[in-house]
Order: structure tokens, then sequence, then C-alpha cells
């Protein structure tokens, strides 16, 4: 009896706990989520909350001490070794250190997984070139790992995960060791191998801006529990637990300059073309400070989020408060 | 002593000790090679880890590295005996050589295999690689520069340990020099046999540590 047709992973009550010389360590307790089919699913939360060990449980990697994992339809925990291994071939996995073979060339390490399962040595070459072109590398085939910038290595490690056709990547932070400007093209490529082949994606990093940028759904884990999940636009309009705020409210919530009463307005996608800060300065005769400000695009959307610090007559507040509300600008106090 | 009795004499010692060592390091490295693996596969943090296989290993291992080679040489007389059907000449010594190198080499294959990156290992498995197939597609091919250095340094051991060969009556580079010289006071040969040594051992380290060099595609 495994539900919905729809999931292609299911976590039921996993929990994973690790036997140290200073006694039981939980790394995960009492997870559940439920990953759509072709859907890019992300996992959030600070180091140390568990999202390596969780990841690594996906897999099997480690094998968790509690719940199960259930991957289209059957629970991993039930399978033979050899079962175990083909089902991780349908589940590849790419790493923030690469983890590519450095004895061996671009092409070589691509065909890897293809020689694993004995695949005939003409047609591994073939596929690798194929997937070699769809990450823009067909010129370093012949390459060695380390001649290659940190971004060439994380597109050669996504096409060797390519290359038994999986069903799902597993990315344990795979842009974290990656510049601002690589990580934005190693997005773009993840999602288009998810748009482009159908890949269900999930992505695990310590990182809003990874989420924001190509998830469709989050789930945040914070001292080994799921603390919340939802639609990305969601999430981030409005963040229910503390970590929530804290990992999206990011820099902003280090901010110490302001003292004040401040609050933290979210545009949606209609506000954000209307001019509402002028307006609210000009219809309240109030001046604000603004703390931080940001924008992104969430599901194609304009989504922003600002910091302002309110004056400190209580009316101008009470009639900036209600401004907002007029307008439907979702707010909310931060301290 | 004429020259070409010399020559005769220094050539036949140089084919000796490098039969000496070709043969003992062959033979060791196919006892060693299979004992270093299963020393880092059974290791706690291995792919297949075994406590008591690693550990019962480890020690025999541990023993006998502790016996000197030149006790190893004598304890080991019936055993050569049964093998080569002598304990006298170049043949005699590879036996107790083999013995000798075969644990130290499983500890070299050991601290090489130590080197191969955890992360490229996790890859593998999360490719869905057997045990044995990390063990000759990862492990091995991904530690080949560190090995063939480790062979460097096990050759020209087995290079040192030939020099004792005399000692059971044994030939080469080793047993002419202490012949000629320790017994006979002829301090010529003697320094001849050690120059044609140390010379053997400068090729030796210098053609593995090339080949090490060659092979190691970490560098740009």
């Amino acid at each position: 009896m495994f539900g919905d047709e729809n999931n292609i992973i299911e976590l039921k009550s996993l929990g994973k706990s690790f036997n140290t010389s200073g006694g039981v360590v939980t790394a995960l307790d009492d997870i559940n989520l439920e990953i759509k089919r072709g859907e890019i699913f992300g996992i959030i939360g600070l180091s140390g909350a568990g999202k390596s060990t969780l990841v690594r449980c996906i897999n099997y990697l480690e094998v968790p001490t509690a719940g199960s994992v259930v991957f289209m339809g059957k629970s991993l925990g039930s399978l033979k070794q050899k079962e175990l291994r083909e089902a991780r071939r349908q589940m590849s996995m790419i790493f923030q250190q690469f983890n590519l073979l450095e004895q061996r060339n671009v092409i070589k390490n691509i065909t890897f997984p293809l020689e694993l399962i004995g695949t005939d040595k003409e047609t591994a070459i073939k596929k690798a070139e194929t997937l070699l072109k769809l990450v823009g590398l067909e010129d370093r085939a012949k390459a060695y790992p380390s001649q290659l910038s940190g971004g060439q290595k994380q597109r050669v490690a996504i096409a060797r995960a390519l290359a038994t056709d999986p069903k799902v990547l597993l990315c344990d932070e795979a842009t974290s060791a990656l510049d601002p400007n690589t990580t934005k093209q190693i997005l773009e490529l993840l999602k288009k191998i998810n748009r482009e082949m159908g890949v269900t994606v999930i992505v695990i990093t310590h990182e809003m801006a990874v989420i924001e940028a190509i998830c469709d759904r989050v789930a945040i884990i914070d001292s080994s529990h799921i603390a919340e999940e939802g639609a990305v636009a969601k999430v981030f309009a409005e963040p229910k637990t503390e970590i929530g705020k804290q990992l999206i409210l990011g820099e902003a919530a280090k901010n110490q300059e302001f003292t004040g009463k401040k609050l933290r307005l979210v545009f949606d996608g209609t506000s954000s073309k209307k001019p509402i800060i002028s307006d609210l300065v000009l219809v309240c005769k109030a001046p604000v400070n603004i703390a931080f400000a940001n924008m992104k695009e969430i599901d194609g959307k304009p989504m922003g989020q600002m910091v302002i610090e309110l004056p400190e007559d209580e009316t101008d507040q009470l009639r900036i408060t209600n401004f907002l509300k007029a307008n439907k600008v979702q707010y909310e106090e931060v301290r | 002593m004429e020259l070409t009795q010399l020559v005769e004499m220094m050539a036949k010692g140089v084919t000796e000790t490098l039969f000496m060592i070709f043969w003992s390091t062959f033979f060791a490295y196919i006892i060693g090679t299979p004992l270093g693996v299963i020393l880092i596969v059974t290791d706690k943090d291995g792919i297949r880890p075994c406590k008591l296989l690693h550990d019962i290993l480890g020690f025999l291992i541990n023993i006998l590295r502790s016996i000197p080679f030149i006790i190893l040489l004598f304890l080991m007389i019936p055993v050569t005996q049964a093998m080569v059907k002598t304990v006298v000449g170049s043949i005699a010594i590879i036996p107790p050589l083999t013995a000798s190198a075969a644990p130290y080499i499983a500890r070299m294959i050991e601290s090489s295999l130590k080197e191969v990156n955890k992360g490229v290992i996790e890859a593998a498995k999360s490719m869905g690689a057997s045990t044995w197939q990390i063990i000759y597609k990862v492990l091995l091919p991904e530690a080949r520069p560190s090995l063939l250095v480790g062979a460097a340094i096990v050759m020209t051991t087995i290079l040192g340990y030939t020099a004792m060969a005399g000692m059971v009556g044994g030939g080469g580079l080793g047993a002419i020099a202490a012949n000629y010289g320790y017994y006979r006071y002829e301090l010529g040969i003697m320094v001849i046999a050690t120059i044609i040594l140390i010379l053997i051992t400068q090729i030796i380290q210098e053609l593995w540590m090339k080949a090490a060099n060659a092979s190691d595609k970490r560098k740009r």
C-alpha cells in the first residue's frame, strides 16, 4: 500500500541517529516529506541541521535508523543489495566538491557509471558526448578534472549523474563551492534538465537564493526536524517559523543600525509594479527609513521584500499600517 | 684479478641481484596487494567495515614486519627448502625476501589507498558501484601515482635486503661485496660492488618516480 502515484519519493517518519563516543546523536527525527514527480524540491537549513544526512538517507548511502524511504513505490529498506544499487542508478547525486575521478578525463568520468553496468564502450561514449553537449563542454572531452574550473567540474559531474537516465537528481550543496555567477549558470542548467528531461531535482542548500532561483517547493529543516514546507512563493511571503524568517530575511535580520519599530513588507507580483513606498510617504506624510530591500523572481513572478523603520510617533505608525492594509501589502513586525 | 674476470663477476652479480629483486617484488606484490586492499576495505570507515578481520590481519602483518630479516632468513629455511628445493643460491633468498616484503607492501598499499578522496568513493557508491567495482575502478586507479612511488620505495628496500643473500650462500652484488671486501680484504672490489648497488638504486628510484609523475593526471 504505497500512496500517491504522483509522489516519486516519500519519506515516512524517517529518523537517523549515530552512536558516537559522546552518546547517541540524533541527526534526523520524524521527517515526513513527499516529493512529486517532475518538481524541483528544495531542502534548506543552517549547517548542522541535518540536511546532508537527509540527502544521504534518500539514496541509502546512510541507512536510516527509523522510518522508511519509498522510491517509485518501493521501500528502499526492503531491497536486496543488488536491487538497492539498481535503485541508486535511478537516483543520481552531485556534490559540493564535485567528486570527479581525478585520474580519468572528462569523457571517461561521464562513461564511468555506464561502465559499472557494463554498457558497451561505443554506446557509452556516444551517450557521454550527447551529455557533454547538453552541459556545454563538448570541447573539453579530453581534459582532466585538474584542468577545469569549479563550474566546469560541476557540469561534468552533472553530465556523469545523467548518464544512467535517472529519474531523480540529488544535489548536495552543489553550488556552495562556486562563485555567484557560476552558481547562476549551474542553477539554470539544473532547471533546464528538470524542464526538458523531466528529471525530478532535489536541492539541498543553506542559501535561500538557490531555493528562490529554481525550486517549486521547499522544506525548511531545523535541528533534525522539518520546521515548515510549502510552495516557495508562499513560504517566502509568510514564513511561519522563526528559522524560516531568519533564512528568508537573511542579512537584513542581522542589520543592527536601525533600532526603532520595524516592518517587513512583502510585495507580490501585482503590488511590486506600483510605487507603494512613495505613495506611502505622500499619503501618510510620515518619513520611513528603508533598512533593507531586495527583489527576486520566484516562479516567474517578481517578489520583493523590504524592511522599513517606522517613525516614533504612534499615530504615524497607525497611519502607515492602515495604508499598507488598504493597499493589500503583506507586512509583519520584525525585531 | 684480471679485468675480464672482474667484469664477468660483476655482470653475474648484477644479473643475480636483479633476478632476486624482480621475483621477490613480483611475489610480494601478489601477496601484499590483496592484504593492503583488505586492510582498507575492512577499516572502520572503509567500504565494508569488519573490525575482527581488520584487527587480526593488522596484528599478523605487524608481527611479520617486526621480525628482523636476517632472523627470518634462518627461520624460513625449512619453508624455503620445501618451496625451491634448496637453501643456497639466489633462488633460495626469494621466499624469505617475499615473506619479509609482503607485509611491508600491504602497509604501503594501505597508506596509498587511504589517500583516495572519500567523496569520490561516495560518488561511486551513489552510482550503484559494488564493493569490487569500487576497489578496481576507483581505489586502485585513483591511487596509481602514490602506488608507483610506493613501488620505488619497496624495490630499493628489497635491493638492500638482497645484500644479505651472501649469508645463505646466495649470490648478487651484496655477496660479492661481503666475500671479497669483508672476508678477503679486497677493498677495491667491495667499493666497485657498492657503487654498482648505488647506481641500481638510483635507476630504480628515478624510473619509478618518472612513471609516477607521468601517470598523475592531477598535475596540469
